[in-house]
């Protein structure tokens, strides 16, 4: 099944009879040429690009739950690609640009929107800090403009410009960032992996990885002994839980993020506006609902749900940058269990098990890398060999000292990001 | 959230800073070796469950705490004197 213009004209016509589900919900078959543990966005992406770039279609990918219920439905859906550090700049533009071509690649409409992204900024060294990045995101090939305040004014009236703690200096726009529809990502790439062959196995949760001289041999589940020569590991908040299973400790420790939706507003807030001084974000959806988050709650949590504290804090620095919002219901908070790792930046590497592969560690950054992980994960669990952009994502790194990716150069310590 | 500090009684959360997995008090000695340290600084059993981290009484006491938690539930089921399991490590 096809989406166009055309197609919808004529089912709109006839009564909307001929829609069919999106992708097929298998059963599990004894074996599989590779498992992919996890469909969530990142999983379903490194499915659908196993089959399409690589050939490999006899593939399964094993949810415990059901498709696009963890991270990737919980997030303020934010797509960027404005990285400092070598391994994470040619890493987020890569995923950017396949973000740009996802629509007619999936033929699913994910409601992209290249709205532009302004980070805030409040003094003069916080001017040169941006200017500097913004640098970086031009050498690596992507688009940065330094706005002065009288710029910020231009697109982002309704600030609070003269706020007597943090008044706006200026700002580093991102005309290529934005947001994009969610949900839409994952039933996208569910239904283009689906297409081609992959089976998406909901309520089937993994219970042990067999492994054998040191090759993995298949895993159980709840639905029994699934055999493969490749298993990938995608699970995000729960990487630490899985990785066991194969004997493994990671660096990675479990948190949890709170966001924030009110009721449906007309239109008012036209980008994606981020005000770091007190980790504030926010966008608009196309539903009319202000989407906004703020930091960690900053201890290790699987709750999928935060405290009072930051919500607190979250609506004190909105009301501090635009007051105007004073009056918008909150509607919905939620939270995400987040797979942080002690410098903030990802994994995607081999293991020390032949034929496991491991892709986690997204931290509070996970969506807009849904296209990029995926690509290059599905080339590293196809050909073995590192995908070029995603190639610093090593797992020895903290080991070993070299290669830290400290984006906000905290330190490489696990509760600082 | 609230912790219940031995020494200042039960506090809200916002009193305290969080520091992380009570392994941070099992320091290796400088020659362990590379595993070794990187146990302690990286690697977390990471449970969904039952606990103990590391939290300092920041904004009271100053105190150190070894807490036990859920971190399915939030629930604290203990806050002690992180001196205290210090001593009794040694």
């Amino acid at each position: 099944m096809r989406f166009s213009g055309l197609r919808v004209l004529r089912e709109g016509l006839t009564g909307n009879k001929g829609w069919a589900p999106h992708w097929r919900d298998a059963e599990p078959k004894a074996e599989y040429d590779a498992i992919i543990i996890g469909g969530g966005g990142h999983g379903l992406s490194t499915a659908y690009y196993l089959a399409k770039e690589h050939g490999l279609t006899n593939v399964a990918v094993l949810e415990k739950g059901y498709l696009g219920g963890g991270n990737v439905g919980r997030n303020t859906t934010i797509v960027r690609a404005n990285y400092f550090l070598q391994g994470n700049s040619e890493f987020y533009s890569h995923s950017l640009k396949l973000w740009e071509g996802l629509e007619e690649d999936l033929n699913y409409n994910v409601m992209h929107s290249q709205r532009g992204l302004i980070n805030l900024f409040h003094s003069d060294g916080q001017r040169d800090a941006f200017a500097r990045r913004g640098n970086s995101m031009i050498n690596q090939g992507d688009d940065a403009v330094l706005l002065d305040r009288e710029g910020v004014r231009k697109y982002l009236p309704y600030l609070d410009f003269d706020n007597i703690r943090f008044p706006i200096y200026g700002g580093l726009l991102h005309p290529r960032g934005g947001t994009a529809r969610h949900d839409a990502v994952a039933w996208g790439y569910a239904r283009g992996a689906s297409d081609r062959g992959v089976d998406l196995i909901q309520q089937c949760e993994v219970t042990g990885i067999d492994i054998e001289n040191g090759q993995v041999r298949g895993v159980q589940t709840t639905r029994g002994v699934i055999k493969a020569k490749k298993v990938g590991i995608v699970v995000a908040g729960r990487s630490g839980q899985v990785a066991a299973m194969a004997g493994m400790r990671l660096p990675i420790e479990s948190h949890v993020l709170q966001a924030f939706v009110t009721e449906g507003l007309k239109p008012c807030i036209d980008h994606v506006v981020s005000f770091g001084m007190g980790h504030f974000y926010i966008s608009q959806s196309d539903k009319g609902g202000l989407v906004f988050g703020g930091d960690l709650d900053f201890y290790a949590s699987y709750a999928s749900r935060g405290n009072l504290p930051m919500a607190e804090h979250v609506m004190e620095a909105g009301m501090t940058l635009m007051p105007m919002i004073g009056k918008a219901k909150v509607l919905r908070s939620w939270g995400g269990i987040m797979d942080m790792t002690p410098d903030g930046s990802p994994i995607i590497d081999k293991t020390d098990t032949a034929g496991l592969f491991i892709d986690c560690g997204w931290c509070y950054g996970g969506f807009k890398a849904v296209p990029g992980s995926g690509f290059s994960f599905a080339h590293l669990m196809a050909t073995g060999n590192h995908h070029a952009p995603a190639a610093k994502y090593r797992l020895d790194r903290f080991q070993t000292g070299v290669g830290l990716m400290d984006e906000e150069g905290t330190g490489s310590q696990h509760n600082l990001h | 959230m609230r912790l219940d500090c031995p020494i200042c009684g039960s506090r809200d959360r916002r009193e305290f800073y969080y520091h992380g997995d009570a392994v941070m008090l099992a320091r290796p000695a400088v020659d362990d070796g590379a595993e070794a340290w990187d146990s302690y600084l990286h690697l977390r059993d990471n449970p969904a469950g039952e606990t103990r981290d590391l939290w300092q009484h920041e904004a009271g006491c100053g105190a150190w705490l070894v807490v036990t938690r859920d971190t399915v539930s939030h629930a604290v089921s203990d806050v002690v004197l992180a001196t205290d399991v210090k001593g009794s490590m040694a």
